[in-house]
Parts: structure tokens; sequence; C-alpha cells
């Protein structure tokens, strides 16, 4: 036991003294929160819109307030006629124009039904999309109100369950954490056992009374205990910084995060049983880990809006069941009887994983 | 003759493509300081190998003090000390902290044996909260061998401990391996080194996975079997050409200034040489009469394929 606490100390001098390896513990989740929360931010505020009010009635007028009171759109111009909508747009002073036609109010009265266009600036498609959904939502709220006064009512059944606001940080905590996790598990410790081929003292611990598995285990638990560190203090961030809920059990998370790292760990170490420098054990890691996880696990691009062949290969990410798993005990706060399928498909990946590397450990003695 | 403390028994071992050892047998006996010498690529470092159980013959046996490199990989590895080829220590560690990791590996500390190492790890002292990565190399060399001694072992095994450290820092290393010895520590250096090899007390050469002889040093440079000249002039290498178109020459290569000559016939004469010398108009040519080193024994036992 005492030769295991030598080494595990061993092993923090060379995580506390080597700059890179703080940058990517201690630096790296930081900034990748902090680009993550503001530079990438999807969430939208004060989109400046153009209002073209031909309508006579009182109903446009509440709506339109109704809109600017949601502070996610600020009227930039107001029009006179149809025609001023192509300059409105050309000049790029809005990405919007809301249409009230002259017969709006007749026909909210007469026919029970009226129409408001919304004209939007495609080029900028994800403005686009997102401002119309969410000036449809904000009609259709107006309108059911409305409804119950004067049983005239058009009926938007656009509902967001869970992230009625998409708030994009939902999206992107869980995916931090587990490319966070990631790269400290399976980059840095299959580094660290590169390192020591190459320095040869992998060499002199082999021959030394210390057994293989102490060694592996030894240079995983220093890993472990800072994965975990690191998972709280970006869902800490999360929480406090960016308004992340924590509805579900803490326990469950935690559990989580050990099976993810567990998984993240024995691909580490599968990875330096097989590479003989730190270069390539950085390059093997990072083409077969990080890129399909920021790729394909659902942390950039969603799973559904990918090919089929890419959708089967995220299958076999752990960091998409784990993305899953966070989400869903996090934001939906849901128990073990809910989440057992990832649950059980992240733990029976990570016995997989630990099953081959240690039989890459045996063949390579 | 004494109890054997390293017994290797027709170990063969192949690469691929190379046969990197080819039926070596030898014995080391207790307390002496043998060497292994041989150029690059010879199989010391295989040898050395699978005496600290890093690696497993094909063919053959070895032991250490009795214990099979093969059955008893464990015990060999609490008795032998090994420094390998490059000075593996963590460079990010200090020189005490490397140290006191490899004690602690081997539970022990570096007190309980402070009095093997006392004498190499004074010079260290005053950098011993240096990095060992900002040493110079003589100063890397004595730590990893302070390292390789700290659990106290029985056997010491170096693989080309003097490889790439500059000439004074060598000569120490050597001074340092025999007060070693004096402990009662049995010894095991590989070098390709002739010039080390005075310093043994037995050797073994080793030249393409095969022991061309084992002997002390002054027992092996009598296996070359002429007399031996040594001959300097101004056109070095126009003489080794004229003296090797010469069918009484039987050995001639140059070492530093001088060229190594012996003759097919042992009774030749200083004046028929000088003869020859002036007939090719070398006639500044100096020539003396000299004792065959240990690189010449080599040479010749390499040419003539003297196996054992």
């Amino acid at each position: 036991m005492k030769k295991f606490y030598a080494f595990v100390q061993k092993e923090f001098y060379h995580i506390f003294r080597d700059t890179r390896t703080m940058m990517i513990l201690f630096a790296l989740p930081i900034a990748l929160v902090v680009i993550f929360g503001y530079a990438l931010n999807n969430d939208f505020k004060n989109i400046p819109i153009g209002i073209l009010n031909q309508s006579k009635g009182q109903t446009s007028e509440k709506l339109i307030h109704r809109i600017i009171g949601s502070g996610y759109f600020v009227v930039e111009q107001t029009l006179e006629k149809p025609q001023d909508i192509p300059k409105a747009f050309k000049s790029g002073k809005v990405k919007l124009v809301i249409f009230f036609p002259t017969n709006f109010q007749q026909d909210l009265y007469h026919a029970k039904k009226a129409q408001v266009q919304l004209i939007a600036d495609a080029s900028d498609i994800n403005t686009a999309i997102n401002t119309t959904s969410y000036l449809s939502g904000i009609i259709g709220d107006f309108n059911t109100e409305n409804g119950r006064e004067n049983s005239a009512s058009i009926q938007v059944s656009t509902r967001m369950i869970f992230n009625q606001r998409l708030l994009s940080v939902y999206l992107f905590i869980p995916g931090v954490i587990a490319l966070i996790l990631l790269i400290i598990s399976a980059l840095l410790t299959s580094v660290t056992l590169a390192r020591e081929k190459e320095t040869g003292t992998l060499e002199l611990l082999s021959i030394s009374p210390i057994s293989p598995y102490m060694i592996i285990i030894g240079k995983v638990i220093p890993y472990l205990i800072l994965s975990l560190l690191n998972s709280f203090l970006i869902i800490l961030l999360g929480i406090f910084v960016f308004g992340l809920p924590m509805v579900g059990s803490v326990a469950l998370l935690i559990l989580a995060c050990f099976v993810y790292t567990v998984a993240s760990l024995s691909l580490g170490i599968l990875i330096s049983t097989r590479v003989e420098t730190q270069q390539a054990a950085m390059f093997a890691s990072l083409v077969s880990l990080m890129m399909p996880t920021m790729l394909l696990s659902g942390f950039i691009f969603p799973i559904e809006s990918l090919p089929l062949p890419l959708q089967l290969i995220s299958n076999i990410i752990p960091a998409t069941h784990f993305i899953i798993l966070i989400k869903s005990i996090m934001i939906k706060g849901a128990g073990i009887t809910l989440i057992w399928k990832p649950f059980s498909i992240l733990i029976a990946m990570t016995a997989v994983f630990i099953l081959v590397s240690i039989q890459s450990l045996k063949r390579n003695k | 003759m004494k109890k054997s403390a390293i017994h290797i028994e027709s170990i063969s071992k192949r690469y691929a493509e190379v046969q990197a050892l080819d039926q070596i047998s030898l014995d080391v006996e207790e307390g002496e300081l043998f060497g292994l010498i041989g150029p690059d690529g010879a199989g010391k470092t295989t040898l050395i190998k699978i005496l600290v159980t890093l690696f497993s013959a094909e063919d053959g046996k070895a032991s250490i003090l009795g214990m099979d490199t093969n059955d008893s990989k464990a015990s060999i590895r609490k008795i032998i000390g090994y420094m390998p080829g490059r000075f593996s220590l963590y460079p990010d560690l200090s020189v005490e902290e490397n140290l006191s990791f490899f004690a602690r590996a081997f539970d022990t500390t570096i007190e309980e044996n402070y009095s093997l190492i006392q004498s190499i790890y004074d010079q260290l002292k005053p950098f011993k909260d240096r990095k060992s990565g900002a040493l110079s190399g003589g100063m890397k060399q004595k730590l990893a061998l302070c390292c390789a001694l700290i659990h106290r072992p029985k056997v010491l095994i170096l693989d080309e401990p003097t490889t790439g450290v500059d000439a004074v820092s060598r000569k120490e290393f050597w001074q340092m391996l025999h007060e070693i010895k004096s402990q009662g520590i049995t010894i095991l250096v590989s070098t390709p080194y002739m010039d080390e090899a005075n310093l043994c007390d037995r050797i073994a050469f080793l030249q393409g996975g095969k022991i061309l002889s084992i002997d002390t040093p002054s027992k092996i440079t009598g296996q070359f079997p002429w007399q031996l000249f040594a001959i300097k002039s101004q056109k070095k290498y126009a003489l080794t050409e004229w003296l090797r178109a010469w069918e009484k020459v039987s050995y001639c290569y140059a070492f530093g200034e001088y060229l190594h000559i012996a003759f097919s016939e042992n009774a030749i004469q200083m004046n028929e040489i000088k003869e020859y010398l002036s007939a090719g108009s070398f006639s500044d040519a100096e020539i003396v009469n000299i004792p065959p080193t240990i690189e010449d024994t080599f040479i010749y036992l390499m040419e003539n394929g003297n196996s054992r």
C-alpha cells in the first residue's frame, strides 16, 4: 500500500507540475463553458423588426404591444405601405416584418378568422426560423386569450416542453461536461502512460514490485478525482451563471458522471497500450474520441438531423448516452426507472472497454 | 571455481528477420565486475533485457543467483538493480523525489540503504531540489545509479551506462562501479567502448548475437597471435594502401594517428619492414613494437570468425 501511495503521489506531481496538463484541467473547462455560454449563444434578444399596420382596429395595436413586451423584439421601423418592405430588408435594418392587412379587424369580427403575415429575412436562416416560431408562439397565446372573450381565434399549436424559451444552455452544458470528462480521462491518461514509455520509466516500473494493475489504477485515480471535481465545477457554473435547473437526484448525477468517467479512462488506457509516443497518444485521442464526441453525440448537431449511417455511429459513442442521462436527470428530473436504458447501455460499454483494455495490457506485458 | 551469480545457457532470441542472440552461454561469478563488450546491434541490450525479466528468451535458460528468469520473475526483480540504456528518470521530479519514489516503489526508504549510495549521492546533494530533467548528463547518470541501488540489490545490471557521457564523468563512473563492487555486489555492465574493457574483471566479446570470447582483459589480449607494430606517417592514407598491398601483412587498421599492423610470419625483422616502407617512399615513417590492445583482439577475433 505504501508503494501505491508513493505512485499516486508521484502522479499528482506530474499533473501539478505540467503547465499543459493544468491548462487542460482547469482553464479549458471554464473557457469552453464561457465560449459556448456567451459567444456561441443561439438565444436572442432585441431582434430588430418592422411593423406594417394597415388595420385600424384595437386588436393589432394590442398584439404589437404584446410582441414588444416579450423583450425579444424591438420595433426598428414603422412602414407605411407594402412596397416599403423590400427596402427595409435591403437596408438590413430589420430581420422580420409583421404585416397587418387592412381588413384584419373586420375579418376577425365577421369571419372569426384573420391573417397576420410574418415576413422574415431568410438569408440568416437560423434567425428567420427562430423569430418566426417565437412570434407564432406569442400570437398563438394572444389569440387564445382573445378567444375566450370573442370566440374569434386562430389556434397555434406550437408548444415546447421543458425548454419553452429554447435556451441553448440546456444543450451545451451536458455537452461540455461530456467533452471535458473525455479530454481529461482519455486524453490525459493515454498521454501520461505514453510518457512513461517514452522516458523508459515504464520499463523500470514493470520490473519493480509494483504490479501492472497497481500502475494502471495509480495512473487512473488522480484523473478520476480531478474529472469528477471538474464536472461539478461545470455543473455549478451552469446552474449559477447560466441558470440551468437541477431537478433530479444529485446522487444519480454523480453516478452517471462516475460511470462515464470510468468508460473514458478505460478508452485512454486502451489507446496507450497501442501507441509508443505522447504525440501518437494525443493524435489517437483527438481523432478517434474527441471528434466523434463533438460532432456526433448530439452536442453540436441534433442526432435526428444526421444522415442514417452517422446516426448509427452516434449510438456507439458513450457521450451520446451520457448527454441523454444528464439532460434527463438535471432538466427533466427523471428517476432511475425512466433512464435505466441509457444507463445500462453506458455501463455495458464501460464493461466492454475495461475488458478490452485489460486484454491489450496483458498482451503487451 | 566461485559460485556463479548469473548463469546463461545457450540463450537465443530472434526479432522477425534478425537473430539477435544466437546460443549465448556465459557465467558471471559472484562479486565480479563483468563487461559485455560489443558494437551497437551486437545483442547486448537484448541479453540484458532477458536477464532483468523484461523479455523472454526463445530458447535456452538463464538464472540469477539460482533463480530462473522465466519461473521466478518476482523474486529476481527484488534482488537485481537495473539501469536501462537511457537514464530513465522522471524529468519533472526533483533529484530527491526521484530517489524517494524508487525507494518506496521497492518497499524501502532512502535512510535504510543510504550507506550504499552515500559516496555517490553526496555529489548530488547540492542539487537535490533541482528537477532531474535539468541535470547534466553525468549527474543524471549518477542519479540513475543511485535509483538502481536504493533497494540494495545483490546483482547490478547496467546497460551502456557511459554512452553519451563526457570522458571525466565516465572515469568517475567506473570508479563508483569499483566501490560498489567492493561492497560485495555483482555487476554486469555493457559498453560499446573497448577502452572500458580493461576496467572489468572479465569481459565477453559480443558480435552479431554471438560470443567471440570470454576472459580476463589480459588473457583476451593474449589471444592476438602476432607481434604488433604501430606505424606513424604524414601520408597515412597512402601508407595504409601500400601496406595492405603487401602479401605478408595479415592485419592493418588505423588507430588514431597510428596504423596497427601485424604479419603472418612472426619472425619478421624490423629491417624488412623498413625496406618495404622506403620502397614505397615512406621513409618518414616511425615504427614501434607494441602490445596488442583489446580492440586489436576484438577485430582479430571478429575477422577470423573465432566463435567459441
